[in-house]
């Protein structure tokens, strides 16, 4: 497991957004026990493999570890009270009238506040440093790829590059990823779990995600809201290459027979589970933006009772 | 002349459909031919159908839960074993359009016919005696409520044999809810079921919120009220503040699928945001609703056996209009991966937390209620004390997926769904089944089984671990929710360990089941003759078991909180030395027979049978005025009956405890 | 019921049972000696405020029903899909003159209510009445400006501005039809019943729920037309 590794990587390498030298310290030495006891296991969520889903594995971990210093000791008390003051236990002080006290009233509104405070300060922050729509901070030049959710497969449009794929996308690693994603039929959600943030894809609009891997691999991608009979087939595969690997992928894509056109992507449009992974040498121009334009008119395909 | 209905609604070449579908009616066969046996069709129609009494009308919700909680587990059984089996190569034994609609009624099922009736139930029963009223205040709306809610769990079952139910989740989520996307009669089953229940639970928080503003016993401030009581009134204002909101929800989703509107479709301007926002506008106070009689309940029983006061009253009383109040705010948190921005996810992020305070404020305040107390480990405080902790840790993911950012990961993975199981088995099927062992005696007049209520504790505690600790790790190892098939082999084991975990639940249903049957069977040794078994602190205790149908002969005075351990401390003489004649509401048919035509409505809608919509619903109405200009509702037990009724419960003789 | 310190009523305390004969018995042992209370009255008294409080907390979830539409109302107002805008569509004056029929008609309704008060058959009868014709003078309007959208082709299935224009007016029109019914049924109660005191309890939530609507509606009329014609 290379996870110290990743951890300065994602730091030093300028791909993840700024972080106080103290909190990434704490955050390199945190997943080491975690990974003791989870070796073995692939937890995408906690065995995160870019920045932003570092970040957030940190915060899960920090806003675990501040509860749990409330709930343990309060865990203990309840079993320790239950057992001390039990019936049968006359030793213990019976006080039946004992029902108010403000030394306890405010330590036990107290301390709550005091925790949920510090859970709060987290959680504005990171809303903010952990925007899907916000760009990640570094000097590389982000790769764009549009994803739409169809029934029931995804279908990637490289717009730079002037190809598209169905079930797999590919992008270098170390290069942040812009992601502008819709639908062409019902909700659905874009969701890499190792790398981190899902986000939802919803016809006749386009949301964002910022994503970057910080090393290479092949990564499940999946929709993570469930859109129909075929939604549980509707998996990709997310796969960092290193630059050259990428050039190579991206020429076997463009050598391919198939092209995108009007008519193709119509046919790819109608309702089908458990697509192979396709590649498409030709796109269609501006067919994101049409999409999302047409909404669900003229574009999705009826579905069958 | 039928609309869409025809044979073929009926899914008799589906095995495991039809096998389900003769069970149930196997079952209500039996129901019908055992009651024709034994004679009982005009005691069941005079003393419970047509009943206006809020003790009947509790019992008759509370067995209505409990029909659902086992209609519902069944759901909850297959989806389990379905996904134990169904990985990689195997496709398991459910077709994905079969599991949608599992997972979909599962839902449904649970939060509308099973846990809401649960505590409505509980409340009708206990809540006149607790305040020393005689009814609630609108006796025949609690007949409607309780029959509006039955024919929407009716509805909901039907959908099963004749037609199917929706394949969209229990939230129905636009565009998939849309006639595009589902143009079968799935999603109008759901609609109309809900529509109509939903309409019985407003109904059900009017007539509370009137029944404890105005009827308390004299004496009894509102700061003088039991916690329950107290809990009982938060939770009627959030279901009159918010069904409405689910009402509008799905009546703007139902005039899209049948006039053609665009409010959440994807053309001509709709928008499914708005949706999701209304929904959960509702959604999020509905959970509330379920968590807050919880709460009240273990409050009484913490307190009843630990022998002491409930510590920290007031503040018990601010943290529960607290929850209420914030329960507003906090909606958006069930979608903020929908991409609103930093500002609106923080502030909503943050006031989810908020809410943390108030409750832990209530565990504190149970758990220093044992401290100093005598605690006894009968079956209800088991039950609490297992909610204490489990609910606990089920409070600590929610407070974790209110981050934002953590939920960006977790949203809509078996990590959330766990967490949501956490806090409604730990705290909502716990509070009940709490409350449940705790005033069946006051109910039904005998104790429930306790070697049994421990064993199924125990089931359901282990059970829900078992069945659930497993679903946290599937979230964190990036599993989400509602696949009916998954590709990675290494999340069998723990989808079995699931498996097992619903087994052992299972256990305890059947414990639950065993334990009814085995203490009707031996009510006799199990009596309650003194109409307070377990040394209550509140009014419902100071009346026998079961209560005469008007509750109290004479309405108690009230000096101090819990009311009733006050007057036993005080020696106070509770037989009564003048009887007089006590005004009581008629029985009527009215909510029955208005139920059973909206019903028919109900059903004539989902089939676009218009002519028996437009009937069914006339019908009702000319029930509802034929009962406006009825003068015979009402009725005076005389004194002497009074006296009679007193002395055969042995009242007339008690002695203050 | 709020009863505070008893301690005041010293001896009579000392004496005073768990019980009550009655609630009004065990208010006369807590209020200061001397006040006699008529129960029955005071009973009846009860049923009815009881039955009006309770009205007014559905009126209170009608209201938020309402909410739920106008805030619908807000956000998809502008979604008009290429299709009619409020502009080519509302006709002010039109709408004036239904909202008259509609406020003055709250105002026959308070005479109504004053008739009431007064006990008079006759007057109650006649005020209803014309507060009836006045409110089916709105719905007729309301209809007539309906069919003439639709006619149109500016039905509530063009946009989503327009299913939630038709909506949010048309659930308001559906509450006045079920209020004119209502009505209906209520004069006839008078008239076959008199002023019995359910009659009495059940015209005063209609006249609640008949200026509820009238405040609905004023909030649908400066929101909607005037708004979305300015």
């Amino acid at each position: 497991m290379k996870l110290p590794d990743t951890a300065i990587q994602a730091q030093g390498g300028g791909a993840g957004p700024g972080r106080s030298p103290d909190a990434a310290r704490l955050t390199r030495l945190l997943p080491l026990p975690a990974a003791l006891l989870l070796s073995g296991c692939q937890w995408a969520v906690l065995d995160p493999k870019g920045p932003v889903g570092l970040q957030e594995r940190s915060i899960i971990i920090i806003a675990t570890v501040l509860m749990l210093l409330v709930v343990v000791p309060v865990i203990a008390l309840i079993l320790i009270f239950a057992w001390r003051y039990r019936a049968s236990n006359q030793k213990a002080d019976y006080q039946p009238n004992w029902a108010h006290s403000s030394r306890i009233e405010a330590v036990v509104w107290l301390i709550p506040c005091v925790i949920v405070a510090a859970l709060g300060v987290i959680a504005w922050r990171s809303s903010y440093t952990l925007d899907p729509y916000r760009p990640l901070a570094g000097t590389v030049k982000p790769i764009r790829i549009d994803a739409v959710a169809l029934d029931w497969k995804w279908l990637f449009i490289y717009p730079d590059q002037k190809v598209a794929t169905v079930n797999q996308v590919a992008f270098p690693a170390n290069v942040p990823v812009e992601f502008h994603i819709t639908s062409a039929t019902v909700m659905n959600a874009f969701f890499i779990p190792q790398l981190g943030s899902q986000i939802y894809a919803m016809a006749g609009m386009q949301t964002q995600l910022h994503l970057l891997a910080t090393e290479p691999g092949a990564y499940q991608g999946l929709s993570s809201n469930y859109s129909g009979d075929g939604f549980s087939g509707m998996t990709f595969k997310a796969i960092a290459l290193p630059q050259q690997g990428f050039d190579a992928w991206l020429a076997k894509v463009k050598a391919s027979p198939q092209t995108l056109g009007t008519s193709a992507y119509e046919q790819l449009a109608k309702a089908s589970e458990n697509n192979p992974v396709a590649y498409y040498s030709q796109v269609q121009p501006n067919l994101f933006t049409d999409i999302i334009a047409g909404g669900m008119a003229g574009m999705a395909a009826m579905r069958s009772k | 002349m039928l609309g869409k209905l025809t044979l073929a609604a009926v899914p008799y070449q589906n095995p495991i459909i039809f096998g389900a579908i003769a069970f149930m009616v196997l079952v209500a066969l039996a129901v019908v031919g055992t009651i024709t046996v034994l004679g009982k069709w005009k005691y069941l129609w005079t003393e419970w159908l047509t009943s206006v009494d809020h003790k009947k009308i509790g019992a008759m919700y509370l067995i209505l839960a409990g029909v659902m909680l086992l209609r519902g587990f069944a759901d909850a059984v297959m989806m389990r074993a379905q996904q134990a089996l169904a990985y990689g190569p195997h496709a398991g034994y459910l077709p994905p359009e079969h599991f949608d609609q599992v997972f979909s009624a599962h839902g449904t099922i649970m939060i509308f016919f099973m846990a809401m009736p649960f505590m409505i139930g509980l409340m009708n029963c206990v809540l006149p005696l607790q305040i020393g009223a005689r009814d609630v205040a609108f006796p025949f709306l609690n007949s409607l409520s309780l029959w509006l809610t039955v024919v929407g769990a009716m509805l909901v079952n039907l959908s099963l044999a004749v037609g199917n139910f929706a394949r969209t989740g229990w939230l129905a989520y636009p565009p998939l809810s849309e006639l595009h996307f589902s143009p079968g009669v799935g999603v109008d089953y759901y609609i109309w079921a809900l529509q109509i229940s939903g309409i019985g639970t407003t109904l059900t928080g009017v007539n509370f919120i009137a029944t404890i503003l105005r009827m308390r016993a004299p004496g009894m401030t509102l700061m003088r009220m039991p916690v329950f009581t107290w809990t009982a009134l938060c939770t009627n204002i959030l279901i009159v503040a918010a069904f409405p909101v689910l009402t509008v929800s799905l009546a703007l989703l139902t005039l899209d699928r049948y006039l053609g509107m665009h409010f959440f479709t994807n053309s001509l301007g709709g928008d499914p945001m708005m949706y999701i926002n209304l929904i959960w506008i509702w959604g999020h106070p509905e959970v509330y609703i379920l968590i807050l009689p919880a709460f009240g309940i273990f409050s009484e029983i913490i307190a009843t056996f630990s022998g002491k006061r409930l510590f920290g009253y007031t503040s018990m009383v601010l943290a529960t209009m607290a929850i209420a109040l914030l329960s507003f705010l906090v909606w958006l948190h069930h979608f903020f991966t929908m991409g609103s921005g930093a500002d609106v996810n923080a502030f909503f992020g943050i006031t989810t937390m908020v809410i943390a305070v108030p409750t832990g404020v209530k565990i504190f305040n149970w758990l220093f209620t044992m401290y100093r107390g005598r605690v006894r480990f009968d079956s209800p405080v088991l039950w609490t004390i297992g909610f204490m902790i489990t609910f606990v840790i089920g409070g600590m993911s929610g407070v974790l997926m209110a981050v934002p950012p953590a939920d960006f990961v977790l949203h809509n993975s078996l990590f959330l769904v766990a967490h949501f199981h956490n806090v409604i088995i730990g705290g909502v099927v716990f509070g009940a089944m709490a409350g449940l062992t705790y005033w069946f005696p006051k109910v039904f007049g005998f104790r429930l089984n306790e070697t049994l209520g421990k064993a199924a504790f125990w089931c359901w505690l282990v059970g829900f671990y078992v069945a659930f600790m497993p679903l946290y790790v599937l979230g964190l190892m990036g599993a989400t929710r509602r696949m009916d098939h998954y590709d990675n082999p290494a999340w069998q084991p723990l989808f079995v360990v699931a498996a097992i975990g619903a087994a052992i639940i299972f256990c305890g249903i059947m414990l639950q089941l065993a334990q009814v049957v085995v203490s009707i069977a031996q009510r006799e040794r199990a009596r309650d003759p003194t109409g307070d078994p377990w040394g209550g602190r509140t009014l419902e205790w100071a009346t026998s078991s079961p209560p005469p149908a008007y509750n109290f002969a004479r309405i108690p005075v009230v000096r101090d909180r819990d009311a009733f351990w006050d007057m036993k401390q005080r020696g106070v003489d509770l037989k009564a030395a003048v009887y007089r004649p006590i005004h009581m509401p008629r029985n009527t048919a009215t909510g029955f027979v208005m139920a059973v035509f909206i019903g028919l409505a109900g059903f004539a809608m989902i089939w676009h049978i218009w002519w028996l919509a437009i009937g069914g619903f006339a019908a009702a109405m000319v029930a509802l005025v034929r009962h406006a200009f009825d003068d015979d509702r009402d009725y005076y037990v005389a004194a002497e009956e009074v006296r009679r009724t007193e002395i055969l419960r042995g009242r007339a003789q008690l002695r203050s405890v | 019921m709020a009863i505070g310190d008893t301690t005041a009523h010293g001896g009579a305390l000392a004496l005073e049972p768990g019980y009550a004969d009655n609630a009004a018995d065990a208010l006369r042992d807590l209020r200061p000696a001397g006040e006699t209370i008529d129960f029955e009255l005071e009973q009846h008294h009860d049923a009815a405020s009881t039955a009006q409080l309770g009205f007014w907390i559905y009126l209170m979830s009608d209201c938020l029903l309402f909410a739920g539409l106008f805030a619908t109302y807000s956000v998809l107002h502008t979604r008009t899909a290429g299709g009619p805008t409020p502009h080519g569509l509302f006709d002010l004056p039109y709408v004036l003159t239904e909202t008259v029929f509609l406020l003055v008609s709250s105002f026959t309704c308070g005479l109504a209510m004053l008739a009431m008060g007064r006990r008079s058959r006759g007057a109650t009868l006649a005020w209803l009445a014309v507060t009836f014709v006045l409110g089916l003078a709105f719905v007729g309007m309301e209809v007539h400006e309906f069919a003439h959208m639709v006619a149109d082709g500016a039905g509530p299935d063009r946009s989503a501005f327009l299913s939630s224009f038709f909506t949010l007016v048309a659930t308001h029109g559906l509450h006045v039809t079920c209020g004119l019914i209502w009505m209906a049924i209520m004069m006839a109660l008078v008239v076959k019943k008199g002023f019995t005191p359910s009659t009495v309890s059940r015209l005063s939530c209609l006249s609640l729920f008949w200026h509820f609507l009238d405040i609905i509606w004023v909030g649908v009329f400066s929101l909607v037309y005037l708004f979305g014609v300015s």
